[in-house]
C-alpha cells in the first residue's frame, strides 16, 4: 500500500471513529459518577438495623444465659413446634438436637439426621437466626438474655456446652462446631463452568 | 424441595381439632393439595358464539374459563408454591403463576415507608426510599429464577404420577426491571476491601444471604418490576435483589438492607440450609451458580397420547453460567440423541424453549432432554449426578428427567432413571 492510500485509509478510519464516538455520545453515557439521591443514615439508624452476627462473634450483644434458664425459655416459646426435647415434628418442624454425633457422611446417607450439633458450622449463627426469625409466630420477641439462654440450652443438649456454663458473647464465639471442618466453599469451576459434573 | 413446610393452621391444630376445618391441616401436604384441586365447573357457552353478541371488556382481564392453571401452595407461614410448567408455553411465566418459596409469610409493605439501607465497607452509607431508587437509570432484562431445592422431592421420593409442576415447578422466568447494583456501588463507593455483602429482606424472618461483591459488578440488579408491572407481593414488593443465574434464595425479596464486609456473614440459610452435603463427609457451601438443566413439559404425566403419530416434545432449558448452546432429546432412554429446535432466542441466564417433533411409532418409549451450555457443561444423568454428589445430597438437582410412554399412550415419570 502506498503512503497516499494509507493516509486515505487512516482518515477514513478516523472519521468512522469520530462518528462512532459522537453516536456513543448521543446515546449517553452522560451519567454522572453519582446522582446524589437519598440521604446519609444516622448512626442511630444504622445501629438499630445492624443486627447481623459474624462467625467470629462480631455483632453479638451484651447479655447471658444458662442451659437451665434456656430450658424454661424453650418450653415456653419453642416446644410447641420443636417438641419438648427439640425432637421436632417432622416433616413440618425439623429436629433441632439429638442427631448422631461424630458422623458427617450426609451426602452418602439420606437417612442421617442433620441437627445443630452435627451440621451447623458456626454456633454464632444460632444467635443470629433466633434473633431474626424465632419464634415463628412472634419473631424478635425474645430478649438478649433469653436468646443466649435458649442457645445455651440447644448447645448443651448437643454436648457442646457444659451444664454449669453461662453463655455470653465471648463464650458463644469461642465454641468450635465439629461440622466446620467438613465445609468447603464452592469447589466447582465457578462461572467458567466446564464439563465436570460435581 | 426438602425444606419442610409449616401451616399456620397446624400451629393451632390442637385448639382447633374439634372444628372440622382443622383436619385438613393435619394431613400430609400432598393430601392437602389433593383437597384443593376441586373439579372446575364447565364454562357455559352458546351453541354458536358467532350468532350472539359477546360480553363487554372488563377493567382487568382474566383467563379463559377453559384454562385454569394453578400454583400449588403448601404451607402458610413457610412453604412453597410451584409453577404449573405443563400448562404454560413460551418462556415467560405469567407473574401470578411465578413460583414462591417463603420462610415467614408474605409481608404487607407500604412502599412509601420502605427504605433500603446500604452501609458497612462503603465510603458513603446511604438510605434510599423506593421512589429514590426508581430515579436511577434502569434496565429491563429477562432472567430465570430457580429455587435451590427444585427437584428434591423427585430425587428422594419419585412417583410415576409426578407432573413437571411437582418435579421442577420451582423454576420461573420473567422480564425484570430495576437498577444495576453496580450503579449503586458507584453511589456509595464500595471500598476495595469489601468482598461480600449481606442482603437482608424485610419479612418476618429477616431473610439474609451473603453475596460476593463481584456479583454486583457483574449483572446483579435491584428490581421493582416484573413483566411490565410492579413486583407482586409474593415476589418481593416493593423491591427485591435479582442475581441472574444464582440459586433463587439469594434473590432476597422485600430487600431492606445491604451491608458490605470482608467475609461471608454465615447466616443459617447459607450454612444449615442451602448447603450441599456431598460424598465422603464433605459439605459444599456457596454453590451459588446453577449448573445447566432442562426439563420436558410435554408430553408428561398425566397426559395420555391418543395414538401413534407426530407429537412435539417441548420443554425448558436454562443455565446459571450464561447461554444454553443446545438441547438434545432422546426417545429411547438415552441410547440415541437428536438435536432439538430452539423456539426462542438464546438469552443469557434466561430460560429457552426447545421443541423436537417426534413421530411416535406406538412402542414403549423413554423421553429425555439434555442441555449443553456454552461452557461445555452437559446435563448429567441421574446416575452420574448421584455418583458425583451422593444419594443424600441436597439442593441443585439438575440431572436429566425421564418420562415413560406406555403402548397405550399413558405418560408417567420415570424418576429412578
Amino acid at each position: 500500500m502506498n503512503a497516499r492510500l494509507a493516509l486515505v485509509a487512516l482518515m477514513t478510519l478516523t472519521a468512522a471513529a469520530c462518528k462512532l464516538d459522537s453516536r456513543l455520545d448521543y446515546l449517553g453515557d452522560k451519567n454522572p459518577k453519582r446522582f446524589g439521591f437519598g440521604r446519609t443514615p444516622s448512626d442511630s439508624m444504622i445501629a438499630r438495623e445492624n443486627i447481623d452476627v459474624l462467625a467470629d462473634g462480631t455483632g453479638l450483644p451484651a447479655g447471658q444465659g444458662t442451659p437451665a434458664q434456656g430450658a424454661a425459655v424453650f418450653a415456653g416459646a419453642c416446644a410447641s413446634c420443636h417438641g419438648a426435647n427439640g425432637e421436632g415434628k417432622p416433616p413440618a418442624y425439623p429436629r433441632l438436637i439429638g442427631g448422631p454425633r461424630g458422623v458427617y457422611n450426609f451426602g452418602d446417607d439420606p437417612k442421617l439426621t442433620k441437627t445443630i450439633g452435627n451440621y451447623w458450622p458456626y454456633a454464632t449463627t444460632l444467635y443470629d437466626y433466633i434473633r431474626r426469625a424465632m419464634p415463628l409466630t412472634a419473631p424478635g420477641s425474645l430478649s438478649a438474655d433469653q436468646t443466649y439462654a435458649v442457645s445455651a440450652f440447644l448447645l448443651n443438649r448437643e454436648g457442646l456446652l457444659p451444664d454449669s456454663a453461662t453463655l455470653d458473647a465471648k463464650r458463644l464465639a469461642a465454641i468450635r462446631m465439629p461440622a466446620l471442618s467438613h465445609y468447603v466453599q464452592d469447589d466447582r469451576r465457578g462461572s467458567l463452568g466446564g464439563k465436570e459434573v460435581r | 424441595m426438602d425444606d419442610k413446610t409449616i401451616s399456620r393452621r397446624s400451629l393451632i391444630a390442637g385448639a382447633a381439632a374439634a372444628a372440622g376445618g382443622a383436619i385438613v391441616a393435619t394431613l400430609p401436604l400432598d393430601a392437602q393439595q389433593a383437597g384443593k384441586t376441586a373439579a372446575p365447573v364447565p364454562p357455559v357457552v352458546p351453541g354458536d358464539p358467532s350468532k350472539v353478541p359477546g360480553s363487554a371488556t372488563p377493567e382487568v382481564g382474566s383467563r379463559s374459563p377453559f384454562f385454569n392453571p394453578k400454583r400449588s401452595p403448601a404451607g402458610d407461614i413457610t412453604g412453597s408454591s410451584r409453577t404449573p410448567l405443563q400448562d404454560l408455553t413460551g418462556t415467560i411465566t405469567p407473574s401470578d403463576l411465578h413460583f414462591t418459596r417463603i420462610h415467614a409469610g408474605i409481608p404487607a409493605i407500604d412502599p412509601d415507608k420502605h427504605t433500603l439501607l446500604i452501609h458497612g465497607l462503603v465510603d458513603r452509607p446511604l438510605e434510599l426510599s423506593v421512589a429514590e431508587l426508581k430515579r436511577f437509570p434502569s434496565v429491563t432484562r429477562t432472567y430465570f429464577i430457580e429455587c435451590s431445592g427444585n427437584g428434591g422431592t423427585a430425587y428422594r421420593r419419585p412417583t410415576p404420577d409426578m407432573t413437571p409442576q411437582v418435579i421442577d415447578g420451582l423454576l420461573s422466568n420473567s422480564e425484570w426491571t430495576g437498577v444495576m447494583l453496580s450503579t449503586l456501588y458507584g453511589e456509595v463507593g464500595v471500598k476495595s476491601g469489601a468482598k461480600w455483602f449481606l442482603a437482608e429482606g424485610g419479612d418476618a424472618c429477616l431473610m439474609a444471604r451473603s453475596i460476593p461483591v463481584s456479583k454486583g459488578r457483574d449483572d446483579a440488579m435491584i428490581v421493582w418490576a416484573q413483566n411490565g408491572e410492579p413486583l407482586r407481593p409474593e415476589q418481593g414488593y416493593p423491591i427485591r435483589l435479582l442475581l441472574p443465574g444464582y440459586e433463587g434464595n439469594t434473590c432476597v425479596k422485600w430487600l431492606r438492607r445491604l451491608k458490605f464486609g470482608t467475609e461471608p456473614f454465615m447466616t443459617r440459610w447459607e450454612t444449615a440450609k442451602y448447603s450441599d452435603p456431598l460424598r465422603g463427609g464433605k459439605i459444599r457451601m456457596f454453590s451459588l451458580e446453577l449448573d445447566a438443566k432442562s426439563t420436558i413439559t410435554y408430553p408428561t404425566a398425566p397426559v395420555k397420547l391418543p395414538g401413534p403419530g407426530y407429537y412435539p416434545i417441548s420443554g425448558l432449558a436454562w443455565t446459571g453460567r450464561g447461554r444454553v448452546s443446545r438441547v438434545d432429546v432422546s426417545v429411547d432412554g438415552g441410547k440415541t440423541w437428536s438435536n432439538a429446535e430452539m423456539q426462542t432466542t438464546l438469552g443469557i441466564k434466561a430460560a429457552v424453549r426447545f421443541e423436537y417433533m417426534w413421530k411416535w411409532d406406538g412402542n414403549e418409549s423413554l423421553l429425555m432432554s439434555r442441555v449443553v451450555d456454552e461452557t461445555g457443561y452437559v446435563q448429567p444423568t441421574r446416575a452420574e449426578f448421584e455418583k458425583a454428589r451422593g444419594p443424600g445430597t441436597e439442593y441443585h438437582y439438575n440431572y436429566i428427567r425421564t418420562w415413560r410412554v406406555a403402548r397405550d399412550g399413558t405418560v408417567t415419570f420415570e424418576g429412578n432413571l
